[in-house]
Parts: structure tokens; sequence; C-alpha cells
């Protein structure tokens, strides 16, 4: 790996700067977490809603579309989820689209931008490989609703890992050009991935009590799948780089403000519309 | 994508039905054109099995020769099982 050390929000400026950070309450660890959770599938949803429209073939345009809409659903759930452990009367609505840029607690890779069809496929099998992972973990979560969301979730997650892999291999052993563009994808994308390991005080808090798993210990089955898949597709893993951290503490990218901008500008220009 | 092959798409709606043709999808391979399948026809729950078949195996009628195919079925009204009479405890026919 890279001798430098990751690019990283300096510690113990949790909050600062944010406009309306959660209290700390009791509930505060939960609540934070679960907001990692919505937000991550939130923000790829919204990216993947992008392409709708613009997909290389209306079959691919539906399989994106579903795959955000699967997103979205999951994000829904958490958010509300988010909003009752809070107490304070915000609901999943309100946590989407009244927040801002700094109270987000994605990680970087899902509020990345599409780039071209390979790009998106490279963070899509990047992000779901470790969703999926993640899923699979939180069906034994001590937090029963979390699970039953989990349960829901892991089978769509799921789907959207093998479709992913497929594109990934097609793509990857297709042509010169497609091969170029795939491995491009994946060296663009792969500086986000150490950040979807990182056991930062939340995640080490959070699996000493049966509410997340251990990430880190993730890493080694992660690395194993992905290398199968990119063996299969004639790629390289990705180049190791200078890896970014700090988007769990909101500290994130220019591109999730942008993408803010778009998702939230109606239910903030029209606070009282209804659809 | 323009030189993706044509695939017909059949559903089976529910366990112990046929598979029904749905209609069709590009896709470069049949693995994909499976997932394009699931991801166009059963997005509502419409079914529970999918099969994709290339386009080009399938091997029709010619329409200009209805008339020789299908016209000598038309007085053949005998080859109906209506000419029974049901027993009254017996249902579905």
């Amino acid at each position: 790996m890279a001798s430098l050390p990751p690019i990283d929000l300096p510690r113990g400026t949790t909050g600062a700067g944010a406009f309306d950070a959660p209290a700390l309450d009791a509930n505060a660890p939960l609540f934070d977490f679960l907001l990692r959770l919505a937000d991550d599938s939130l923000i790829l949803g919204q990216r993947l809603s992008e392409w709708c429209g613009h997909a290389p073939s209306v079959e691919v345009d539906l399989s994106l579309a579903n795959m955000a809409l699967d997103l979205i659903g999951q994000a829904t759930f958490f958010l509300d989820y988010a909003g009752e452990v809070e107490g304070k009367g915000r609901d999943g609505d309100a946590l989407a689209f009244h927040r801002d840029v700094l109270d987000f607690r994605n990680c970087w890779l899902v509020e990345q931008p599409n780039g071209d069809f390979a790009q998106t496929m490279a963070r899509q099998l990047l992000f779901s490989t470790w969703q999926k992972r993640l899923l699979k973990h939180l069906l034994r979560c001590a937090d029963p609703r979390i699970a039953a969301i989990a349960e829901k979730a892991v089978k769509e997650v799921s789907y959207h890992q093998e479709l992913a892999a497929e594109w990934v291999i097609r793509l990857g052993d297709g042509t010169e050009e497609s091969g170029r563009r795939m491995q491009a994808g994946l060296d663009w994308m792969g500086r986000f991935v150490p950040e979807l390991f990182e056991m930062d005080d939340l995640a080490t808090f959070l699996s000493e009590r049966g509410l997340a798993p251990d990430l880190a210990a993730l890493r080694a089955d992660y690395d194993a799948q992905l290398q199968a898949i990119l063996t299969e597709a004639t790629l390289t893993m990705p180049a190791p780089q200078r890896p970014i951290l700090g988007g769990r503490r909101g500290h994130h990218s220019e591109h999730l403000g942008h993408l803010l901008c778009t998702m939230q500008f109606l239910p903030r220009t029209y606070p009282d519309a209804k659809w | 994508m323009n030189d993706w092959p044509l695939w017909e798409v059949f559903v089976r709606s529910k366990g112990g039905l046929s598979h029904r043709h749905v209609g069709s999808v590009h896709a470069p391979d049949a693995e994909i054109a499976l997932r394009h399948a699931r991801d166009t026809y059963t997005r509502r729950m419409e079914g529970v099995s999918l099969w994709v078949v290339p386009s080009a195996q399938i091997t029709a009628s010619d329409p200009s020769d209805d008339a020789a195919m299908f016209d000598p079925a038309a007085d053949k009204i005998y080859r109906h099982p209506t000419f029974y009479n049901i027993p009254d405890g017996v249902t579905h026919i």
C-alpha cells in the first residue's frame, strides 16, 4: 500500500461546522449509525437515478433504475427509524431533504460521479460487494428493527452485486476499449475502498455492542471475492493509492453538495409540496 | 445497443402455470438477457421463473401462408370436446 497516511479530517472535530449536529445523548450513536447506513443507500440511489433516460439501452436503463429504487427504499426504512430514534419529529423525508451536506454520513465512494458506464459499474461492484457483507452481518444485529431491514435489503443487494460483477466481467474481458475503460473506472474508485472498512470510534462502539460487525474483519473476504471477479474479467485490483477518509464524520468531496442541490431542490423550494 | 441480439422472454406467473411469452429484450448474451428480462418484465411481481430464447432460434409460420395453415381447422367443430354430458360434480372443465 501507499506509504502516505490517509487523507482525513482531523480527529476530534466530529460535528464541527455542522449546522444542526445531533445532540449527544444516549441514542446519538444509534442515530449516527442509522445515518451511515441510510446515506450510503440514499446517495448511491440518487447517483444511479441520474442514468435514467441516458443508459446505453432501455434494458440497462431499467436495471439501473431498479437498483436506484431498491437503494432509495432501504434509505427510507433506515431514515424513518433514525427519525424515531432521534425523537425530534423528523421523518425520513425531513432527514433526506432538509439536512445539509456536513450532516451526511455516507462514504466517499457512493457520492463519486457516474463517469462512463464502466466507472458506474466499478463503483457498484466495489460498494455492493461490501454492502452485501455488511447486511449479512446485520441479519444478526442486536437491534431487531435493523435486522428486519437488512433481511429485505440483503436480497436486493445480492442482485446488485451479481449484476455489477456480470458487467465488470463482460467489459473487462470485452474489447480493448471496454477493458481499458473498466480498469480506469476501478482505478478511479479504488482510493475510496479503505474507508468502507475503517473502524473509527463509533464503529468500534457499535461492534462491541453487537450492533455492527468488525468492518476491518470483512476485508480479507471482500478482497478475495473481488480478486476472483477481476481475474475472470482479465482486470487487476485497483492500483494502491492514498486512501481518503472522513465521509462518516461529514467530510465529503465537492460532488456531494452538487448532488444534494439536485436532490433537495424541490422539497426545499416548495416545503409543502406533496407527491 | 444496436449490435446486441434479440431474446424472447417467457414468464411463469406462478408455480404450476406454463411460461408465457411476454416480450423481448436486447442483450449481449444469455446471462445478461435473463437479467434484462428480470429488470424489464418482473418488476411488479409478475413471475416466479424466467426463460429467454434467442429470437433467431424461433422458426415462425409465414403470415402469407395463413390460409393453408389455419383455415382448414375452421369448420371442424367436432374437434372441440363440447359434445359430452359432464356430471354435475365435475368442475374446472
